[in-house]
C-alpha cells in the first residue's frame, strides 16, 4: 500500500497502484499443467503485498511473479508439496492460508477436537444429575401416589 | 460553528451518561424512587444530544466543510450526495458516531418499552447501560473525535474510498452495528440480574426479544456484507474467514445460544447461569471485534487507520467489561438455584448439546482468528490461519450442529419416549441420507463426499422440520384451527421453523457453490468467446464511459446457451478522479440456481483484456437463508405473549413472585 488506509471494512486492496499487465490467463494449460491443480495451489498461497489474499485472486505485480515461478515449477513436473516447501523455505510459514502440522500448531489442529470432547463431558454431567434429580422427583411423586392407593 | 456543537453535544452526552452509570443504581440500592427515575430521563438526553452530534457531522458532510480533518479524510465536493452521507461512517471516527448513535438508540427503547419492568430491574438496567455508554463516548473524545480541525484548510477532500461508495455501504454497517450494540441490552440485563439478584424466568422472558431483535439485525448485517463484498469486490468469493469476517461471526454465533438458551431459561427455568454467561460472552465478543477492527492488531482486509492509542483504550474497556462481569458472574451467580430437571432424552437435551456446539465453534473462530498473534507472541514466528483450516473445521463441526438442531426440533420438553422419538426421524434419516448419497456416489456425474454430506444435513435439517410441524398440526382440528395457530398462538413456533428452514438453505447454497462453481481467467479479444459451465461468453469489445466522479472502460459480454442469448454483461473497469484507485465493477447475471459473474481484469492491448468468469450455482440461497433466518427473528419476536407482557405490570410481578409455575404452564402451553 503506498497510502495509509483510511476507510472502512471490506477493503479488499485492489487500490494497489502498481498492477501487473497480466493475470491467469497468460498461462497455458494446454501442457502438462492443469488449470484447476494451479488455482488450488495457488488459492491457498498468501500474496505477500496485499493484506489479505491469496495469490489467486491477487492482482498486484509481486504476485504474478510468484505465480510464474509457481508455474514454471509445475511445467517441469514438480510436486505440489515440493512446490510448497519451496515457498516456506523462502517466505516462512505465513505464506500458506493452511498451517502446517507442527508442534507449535497442534493446539490450533487438535484443539477444537478437545473442545468439543469437552464439551461433550460436561453435557453428559449435566445431563445425567439432572436426569437424575427428575427420577427421584418421580419417584416421591410415585410413592406418594403408591401411599395414596394403600390408603385407599 | 456546527462543528464545535457537535463536539460540545457529545460532551454533555458524556455528562448524561455518568448521571445513567450512577444515580439509578444507587437508587435502586437506597430506595430512591426519584433517583431510579434518573434513569429514563437520561437516557432521552443521551439519545438526543448524541443525534445533535451526528447530525452536526452530516451537515458538516453535506456542506463539504474540508476544516473538519474527518471530513476531509473522506469525502470530496465530487461526491454524489447520497455517498456523502453514507460517507459520515466510512471511517473510523464517524462510525463510532454511528455506534454511540446507535447505542443510545437501543437504551431509550429500553426505557420506552420496559414500562412493565419492576422500577428497580429498570434502573440496574440502564445504568448497566450508562456505563457502557460512557466507555464508548470516552474513547471518541479521547482518541477518535471526528470533529477534529484541520489548518491550514485543504481546498479538496481526499475522497471517500471508492470501494465504499455503493448503496450496500449505506446499509451493511448500520446494520451489523444495531447487532453489535443491541447485545448490550442483554447484556445490561444479565449484568443487571446479577446485581439484583433476580435471575428468573421474568429475567429471561424481558431480555428475549431483544436479544432476538438484536441478532436479527446482525444476521442481516453479515448477510448484507457477504452479499455485498461479492458484488463489489470483483473476485466473487462471499466469505474468506477474514479476521473482521470473523469478528463480526463470533457475536453472531454466540447470540444464536444465547436466544437458545433464553428460550430455555424462560419456558423450563433451567441453565439460568449458563444463559448469563452467555449473555456476557455475546457482547464481550462485539467488543473484542470492536477492538480487533479498530486497533489495527490483525493483518485484515478490512483496515482503519491505525493509532495505537485507540487499541490500548479499547483492550483496558474491554478487560473492564468482561473482567468486571465475569467477576461479578463468580460472586453471584453460585446463588442461582438450578431450575427445571430433564431427562436424557428431551429438547432441554438437545438445545444445551448445540448450544455446546455453538460455543465450541465460536470458541474455534477466536482461535483461529488469534492463533496468528499468540504464535507471534510466542517467538515462533510468523503464521497465517486462512480458509483452509476454518473450512476443513466447519465441514467438522456443522454436520453436528444440524444434525442436533434436527432432533431437538421434534422433541418434547422435559421427557420424550425413546421409542416414538426414533420413530419419528427414522424416516427424515433414511430420505436424506439417500439423497446425500446420490450426489456422493459415482452414480453422479460431478460425485463428491463434501456435496453429498451438504445434501445429506440440509435435507435431513428440511425433513425433521416438516416432522416437527407434522406433529404440531395432528394436534389441531381443521384448518381453521392451522390457521390460528399459524398467525396467532404459535408464532415463536413457526419463527423456529422460518429460521431453521433458512440454515438449510444456505447449506444448500455454501454446498453447491463450493462443489460445483466454475471459474477462469481468459483473455479475450473482440469477437472472442469462451464457454463455462454451459454458457458461451462473448467478448464485444471496450467503450469508454463517464460516471459522475470516475471515468471507466465498460466492456460488453453476451452469453448464451445452446445458441439461446441469456444475458447481455457490462463490467466496468473505473478510475476515480480523486485518488486515482482503479476499481473493477462486476456484472452479474442473477438466477434463482446459479449466477454467471463477470469481472475486468487488465487491457492486454489490440483491444485485449483479461476476463474473469464466474459460474456459480445457487450462490443467492446463502443470502436468502441468511434473509430467512433473520426473517425467523422477526416473527418470533411477534409473538403473542411478549406484547402481553408489555403493559400489564401486575403480569410480570405475578411471573416474578411464581416463576416456577408460570414456566410450567408456559412450557405445556407452547409444546
Amino acid at each position: 500500500m503506498r497510502r495509509p488506509i483510511n476507510a472502512a471494512f471490506l477493503i479488499l486492496l485492489l487500490v494497489i497502484s502498481g498492477t501487473s499487465n497480466a493475470t491467469l490467463d497468460s498461462f497455458d494449460f494446454s501442457g502438462v499443467v492443469s488449470e484447476q491443480r494451479f488455482r488450488d495451489l495457488i488459492g491457498e498461497v498468501r500474496c505477500l503485498v496485499c493484506q489479505n489474499e491469496s495469490l489467486l485472486a491477487s492482482r498486484a505485480e509481486l504476485a504474478q511473479d510468484l505465480r510464474q515461478e509457481v508455474y514454471d515449477m509445475m511445467a517441469q513436473g514438480k510436486p505440489d508439496d515440493e512446490i510448497i516447501s519451496f515457498l516456506v523455505d523462502r517466505y516462512g510459514n505465513f505464506v500458506l492460508y493452511r498451517p502446517p502440522v507442527i508442534p507449535s500448531t497442534f493446539i490450533l489442529w487438535f484443539g477444537p477436537f478437545v473442545i468439543l470432547l469437552l464439551s461433550a463431558i460436561v453435557l453428559y454431567r449435566i445431563i445425567s444429575r439432572r436426569s437424575r434429580a427428575l427420577d427421584t422427583q418421580l419417584n416421591e411423586k410415585d410413592r406418594k401416589n403408591v401411599v395414596k392407593l394403600l390408603d385407599d | 460553528m456546527t462543528p464545535e456543537l457537535g463536539n460540545f453535544a457529545l460532551i454533555l452526552a458524556l455528562c448524561m451518561a455518568l448521571v445513567q452509570a450512577s444515580f439509578p443504581m444507587a437508587g435502586a440500592f437506597l430506595g430512591r424512587p426519584t433517583w431510579m427515575a434518573l434513569g429514563r430521563t437520561t437516557a432521552w438526553g443521551q439519545f438526543t444530544f448524541i443525534s445533535i452530534a451526528f447530525a452536526c457531522l452530516v451537515y458538516a458532510f453535506v456542506t463539504s466543510d474540508f476544516s473538519v480533518t474527518y471530513v476531509a479524510q473522506n469525502s470530496n465536493t465530487l461526491l454524489p450526495i447520497i455517498y456523502k452521507v453514507s460517507a459520515v461512517w466510512g471511517g473510523h471516527e464517524g462510525s463510532l458516531l454511528l455506534w454511540v448513535l446507535m447505542l443510545t438508540g437501543w437504551g431509550l427503547a429500553v426505557s420506552l418499552f420496559s414500562r412493565n419492568l419492576p422500577r428497580e430491574v429498570l434502573a440496574w438496567v440502564l445504568s448497566v447501560q450508562g456505563m457502557v455508554s460512557i466507555g464508548f463516548i470516552l474513547f471518541m473524545l479521547l482518541t477518535s473525535n471526528p470533529f477534529d480541525r484541520l489548518f491550514p484548510i485543504p481546498a479538496e477532500g481526499r475522497d471517500l474510498n471508492p470501494l465504499l461508495q455503493d448503496p450496500g455501504l449505506a446499509i451493511h454497517p448500520p446494520m451489523l452495528y444495531m447487532g453489535y450494540v443491541g447485545f448490550s441490552v442483554a447484556f445490561s440485563f444479565a449484568v443487571a440480574a446479577l446485581i439484583g439478584g433476580r435471575l428468573d424466568s421474568a429475567w429471561a422472558r424481558w431480555s428475549r426479544p431483544w436479544t432476538t431483535i438484536a441478532w436479527v439485525f446482525l444476521s442481516i448485517g453479515i448477510t448484507m456484507g457477504s452479499w455485498w463484498a461479492y458484488n463489489e469486490l470483483g473476485w466473487g468469493g462471499w466469505w474468506f474467514w477474514d479476521p473482521v469476517e470473523n469478528a463480526s461471526f463470533m457475536p453472531w454465533l454466540m447470540g444464536t445460544a444465547l436466544m437458545h438458551s433464553l428460550a430455555v431459561s424462560e419456558k423450563r427455568g433451567a441453565f439460568k447461569s449458563w444463559t448469563v454467561l452467555l449473555a456476557i460472552s455475546a457482547f464481550s465478543l462485539s467488543l473484542l471485534g470492536a477492538f480487533l477492527v479498530r486497533s489495527g492488531v490483525l493483518t485484515s482486509v478490512h483496515a482503519f487507520a491505525v493509532d495505537p492509542a485507540r487499541g490500548i483504550y479499547l483492550l483496558v474497556f474491554l478487560g473492564i467489561a468482561v473482567g468486571g462481569s465475569l467477576a461479578l458472574y463468580a460472586w453471584r451467580a453460585s446463588s442461582v438455584v438450578g431450575g427445571g430437571n430433564f431427562d436424557l432424552v428431551s429438547r432441554e437435551t438437545f438445545l444445551l448439546g448445540n448450544n455446546l456446539v455453538l460455543v465450541g465453534i465460536t470458541a474455534l473462530v477466536l482461535l483461529g482468528t488469534l492463533y496468528p498473534l499468540i504464535y507471534e507472541a510466542m517467538g515462533w514466528g510468523k503464521i497465517s490461519v486462512g480458509f483452509p483450516w476454518f473450512n476443513r473445521m466447519f465441514v467438522a463441526f456443522m454436520p453436528l450442529l444440524v444434525i442436533l438442531m434436527g432432533i431437538g426440533a421434534v422433541t418434547k420438553w422435559k421427557h420424550h419416549d425413546r421409542r416414538q422419538l426414533l420413530r419419528r426421524l427414522v424416516s427424515p434419516l433414511v430420505l436424506s441420507a439417500i439423497l446425500g448419497l446420490l450426489f456422493a456416489l459415482p452414480i453422479h456425474p460431478r460425485a463428491s463426499v463434501f456435496v453429498g454430506l451438504g445434501v445429506f444435513i440440509a435435507a435431513w435439517l428440511l425433513l425433521s422440520l416438516i416432522a416437527s410441524i407434522r406433529t404440531r398440526w395432528q394436534n389441531k382440528r381443521g384448518f381453521r384451527e392451522v390457521l390460528r395457530d399459524l398467525i396467532g398462538q404459535g408464532r415463536s413456533f413457526y419463527g423456529m421453523i422460518v429460521a431453521h428452514l433458512g440454515v438449510a438453505v444456505a447449506i444448500i447454497g455454501v454446498t453447491f457453490v463450493s462443489g460445483y462453481g466454475l471459474e477462469t481467467d481468459v483473455r479475450m479479444a473482440p469477437g472472442e468467446h469462451h464457454e463455462l459451465g454451459g454458457y458461451s461468453f462473448q467478448f464485444e469489445g471496450i467503450t469508454k464511459k463517464l460516471g459522475p466522479n470516475y471515468q471507466a472502460d465498460r466492456g460488453q459480454i453476451r452469453v448464451r446457451r445452446a445458441g439461446a442469448e441469456v444475458a447481455v454483461l457490462y463490467p466496468e473497469k473505473r478510475s476515480y478522479f480523486a485518488q486515482g484507485d482503479a476499481m473493477t465493477e462486476a456484472a452479474i447475471d442473477v438466477g434463482v440456481t446459479r449466477d454467471l459473474y463477470v469481472s475486468l481484469g487488465e487491457p492486454l492491448g489490440g483491444g485485449a483484456w483479461s476476463v474473469r468468469l464466474y459460474y456459480k450455482p445457487f450462490v443467492r440461497w446463502i443470502w436468502l437463508g441468511g434473509l430467512l433466518m433473520a426473517l425467523g427473528g422477526i416473527v418470533a419476536v411477534t409473538d403473542k405473549r411478549y406484547r402481553i407482557r408489555i403493559g400489564r405490570k401486575t403480569a410480570s410481578r405475578a411471573v416474578v413472585a411464581n416463576t416456577g409455575l408460570v414456566s410450567q404452564k408456559a412450557s405445556v402451553e407452547h409444546l
